[in-house]
């Protein structure tokens, strides 16, 4: 029994050793994704109106055969990449290829299956197609990781995909999907609310950060502020948002009527004003507190030899506590940035516009496709945002608090 | 000069310095020492009020230095903190720069000051101008900061263990480099140390705290030969007293007539230094040369012996 058991043992570990050392871990999963979404998941769905139940569509029924076994082929073939231990490189442009011909394809599969002359057809991705693009996303998102690019790469590769998106949506593939002739009816609406959307998210965090520093620097100061500042934006932050947006309405609407000339800078129970002011209130914490965060983590010695070198008050500020507490502050910033532009989508509920427009548009109508056209954006906006201001506290830390221990 | 009066400072009640009184005069070099909270450092933060006294007064030049604004006053005295205290986020040229810049000094002799402090503490400023603090060895990041209180060439400087990190060569060499700093410019220097070897070397005077207490405040010699207290000869060391005592003045008192075989000593030799090389050579007598090398005489093991021990009261 024992020789038997001690002649088992090394095999067993060897045939493990042989899978680890040649499959990877994620690969798996990404390959069994891929599996499931190109062969059981249907590719789009095809409904004779907007607002009809559709039909699914595999990759086999939504493209002519030589589109189809492509699609096959560069997903089998990214799977296999994912699924072994290859190169980071190699991964990045097996996912990127496998996505960029998703992207073409279900435009080209909308364009095949609209009947000629037929407006009122619509054909959208299904969940087939976004299980896809999901899966090699991560794949995409795991090789960048994997790479180790510089934060300055990074938002390259941001930009360039930006523009390989604006480039394939202008080369009009897209144009037979049910998103881009929503778009089509509202072109105008769309670039007007997104420009509403972004005025929203990024001037309430603009408003907050010219108060909230000077707070959280007040707070840092004068300990006994501290305390009840913070406490009451603790519970600000508590108030689920719709009721935010409502409560709002009332005590700006008096405003509105009684302060002489509020009404005449836009102020008013309802529309931009309460939206505005409701983003505010939210983005205060994290603004307030990573402030506080990031000066009280400033190296006592540091503020010490400030003070010794004979750095006024003011100096030490700018030129020691600030720069220090910067990268923890910027943190505080992505968190409000990324959290404002998905409730910004709530403020058209009371009139504020943005993307919400859609959102509530589409489902009032039972239009998911319109839904979607206020969905999508925000979701790449926010995650523009959040890949930008990751790269500049990179950026920021490298010179900063690395050191602060040492 | 420095002129401390009655100076306390208490913690919740308590003194941690109680009621010291002394001078330092101009250009000359005042070492504190004592054990660890002794009240070393909270006496030295006074002095350009990063601490406010409980009770006393400090004058310098004979000018309260309550009478103008705290960081005008700390812009004219160097300081280097316990343990460096190097802004993380500033590379090394920008760390020494401090002062000057907030001097106002323009930009080429900045750059020329940063160079010279670098070079004076061997630092290659071509490799050290630009890194951070986190990138250089403790020892370094301790001469750095001690570069940053000199930069401005202030005239009073506050050392606060400014070589508590330094390997015995550099450190001999850092201890020599200030004293010529301190014979160049005629800066007056208050020194804080755990290293009575340190205090003994540099010091003009050496102070010696205990519980927030000044125990003595004397000559080096005047401390070797009559400790004040128990604790003070504790401090001192019974068994180093008189090597320490022969380290205070050079040979050239001691140097008698006449011939020696063997290696010659340099005549600003420490009678220490002469005494060890004596025992070490196994010789009775060695020549002594001066600077240029001309033969000035000789010095005896006996000669020595007779200076190592204690003076008469
Ligand atoms: N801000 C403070 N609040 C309360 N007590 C303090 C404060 N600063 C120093 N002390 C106390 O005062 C005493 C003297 O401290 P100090 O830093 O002057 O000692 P030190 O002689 O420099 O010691 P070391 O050699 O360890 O640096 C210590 O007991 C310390 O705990
Ligand atoms: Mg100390």
């Amino acid at each position: 029994m024992a020789t038997i058991d001690a002649d088992a043992g090394p095999q067993v570990t060897a045939r493990q050793s042989w899978f680890a050392s040649r499959v990877d871990k994620l690969g798996v999963v990404v390959a069994l994704l891929a599996a499931i979404g190109a062969l059981v998941g249907p590719f789009v769905t095809f409904r004779e109106n907007r607002i009809v139940l559709g039909e699914a569509r595999s990759i086999a029924t939504a493209l002519p055969v030589w589109a189809a076994v492509l699609l096959f082929v560069v997903v089998a073939l990214a799977a296999l990449v994912a699924l072994l231990r290859t190169h980071a490189m190699l991964r990045l442009a097996a996912s990127l290829a496998a996505v960029l011909a998703l992207a073409l394809l279900v435009g080209y599969a909308a364009a095949y299956l609209t009947p000629e002359g037929n407006s009122y057809a619509r054909i959208s991705p299904a969940w087939g197609f976004w299980l896809l693009v999901f899966d090699f996303a991560i794949l995409t998102a795991d090789s960048l990781t994997r790479l180790r690019l510089p934060p300055l790469a990074r938002i390259g590769v941001l930009v360039l995909s930006a523009c390989a998106l604006a480039l394939v949506i202008a080369s009009g593939s897209w144009d037979q999907l049910s998103i881009m002739k929503e778009y089509a009816g509202r072109a105008d609406t769309f670039w007007q609310q997104a420009g509403q959307h972004v005025l929203l998210a990024f001037g309430s965090l603009a408003a907050a950060v010219v108060a909230g520093v000077p707070l959280g620097i007040l707070c840092h100061r004068v300990p006994p502020v501290r305390a009840s500042v913070l406490n009451v934006l603790n519970i600000l932050q508590t108030i689920p948002s719709i009721a935010l947006f409502g409560i709002l309405i009332a005590p700006l609407g008096w405003v509105a009527a009684n302060v002489p000339g509020a009404a005449a800078i836009g102020v008013s129970g309802i529309g931009t004003a309460p939206a505005f002011v409701a983003l505010f209130a939210y983005s205060l914490l994290p603004v307030v507190a990573n402030t506080v965060v990031g000066l009280a983590g400033v190296p006592r010695a540091a503020n010490d030899a400030a003070r010794g070198m004979g750095m006024t008050d003011g100096q030490r500020l700018m030129r020691v506590e600030f720069p220090l507490a910067f990268p923890v502050i910027l943190t505080g910033i992505r968190i409000v940035l990324v959290q404002n532009i998905g409730l910004a989508t709530i403020a058209a509920l009371i009139g504020g516009g943005g993307f919400g427009v859609f959102v509530f548009q589409g489902i009032g109508q039972t239009a998911m496709d319109l839904v979607l056209l206020g969905a999508v954006p925000t979701v790449a906006l926010a995650f523009a945002a959040a890949i930008v201001l990751d790269a500049l506290i990179e950026l920021s830390n490298r010179t900063g608090r690395e050191g602060a221990s040492a | 000069m420095i002129e401390i009066e009655s100076l306390t400072k208490r913690y919740a009640g308590t003194p941690v310095v109680d009621a010291v009184s002394m001078t330092v005069d101009p250009h000359t070099i005042a070492a504190i020492v004592g054990t660890s909270g002794s009240g070393k450092t909270t006496l030295l933060r006074m002095i350009n009020r990063l601490v406010e006294p409980s009770e006393g007064v400090i004058r310098i030049d004979g000018k309260d230095t309550r009478e103008m604004p705290a960081h005008e006053l700390r812009r004219g005295i160097g300081y280097a903190i316990q343990g460096h205290g190097l802004f993380p986020h500033r590379t090394v040229a920008q760390n020494i720069a401090t002062v000057p810049v907030l001097s106002g000094w323009d930009k080429a002799r900045i750059d020329a000051k940063v160079d010279e402090l670098l070079e004076l503490y061997q630092l290659d400023p071509q490799a050290f101008r630009d890194r951070y603090p986190h990138e250089l060895s403790g020892g370094q990041q301790q001469r750095v900061g001690v570069a940053r209180a000199l930069a401005a060439e202030p005239n009073i400087l506050l050392m606060d263990e400014p070589f508590g990190a330094l390997d015995p060569v550099i450190r001999a060499k850092a201890q020599d480099d200030l004293m010529t700093i301190q014979q160049r410019f005629g800066t007056t220097i208050v020194l804080v140390t755990h290293d009575m070897e340190e205090a003994i070397h540099l010091g003009d005077r050496i102070a010696v705290m205990d519980g927030g207490k000044l125990l003595q405040y004397a000559e080096p010699a005047e401390i070797l030969a009559n400790p004040a207290t128990d604790f003070v000869e504790t401090l001192i060391g019974s068994a180093d007293r008189p090597f320490r005592y022969l380290s205070l003045s050079a040979l050239e008192a001691v140097v008698e007539d006449g011939a020696a075989e063997g290696e010659p000593l340099p005549v600003s030799a420490t009678r220490r230094d002469a005494l060890a090389e004596l025992l070490w050579s196994g010789r009775n007598a060695l020549p002594v040369v001066d600077a240029a090398g001309a033969p000035l005489g000789r010095v005896t093991r006996e000669a020595l012996l007779e200076q190592a021990a204690r003076p008469a009261a």
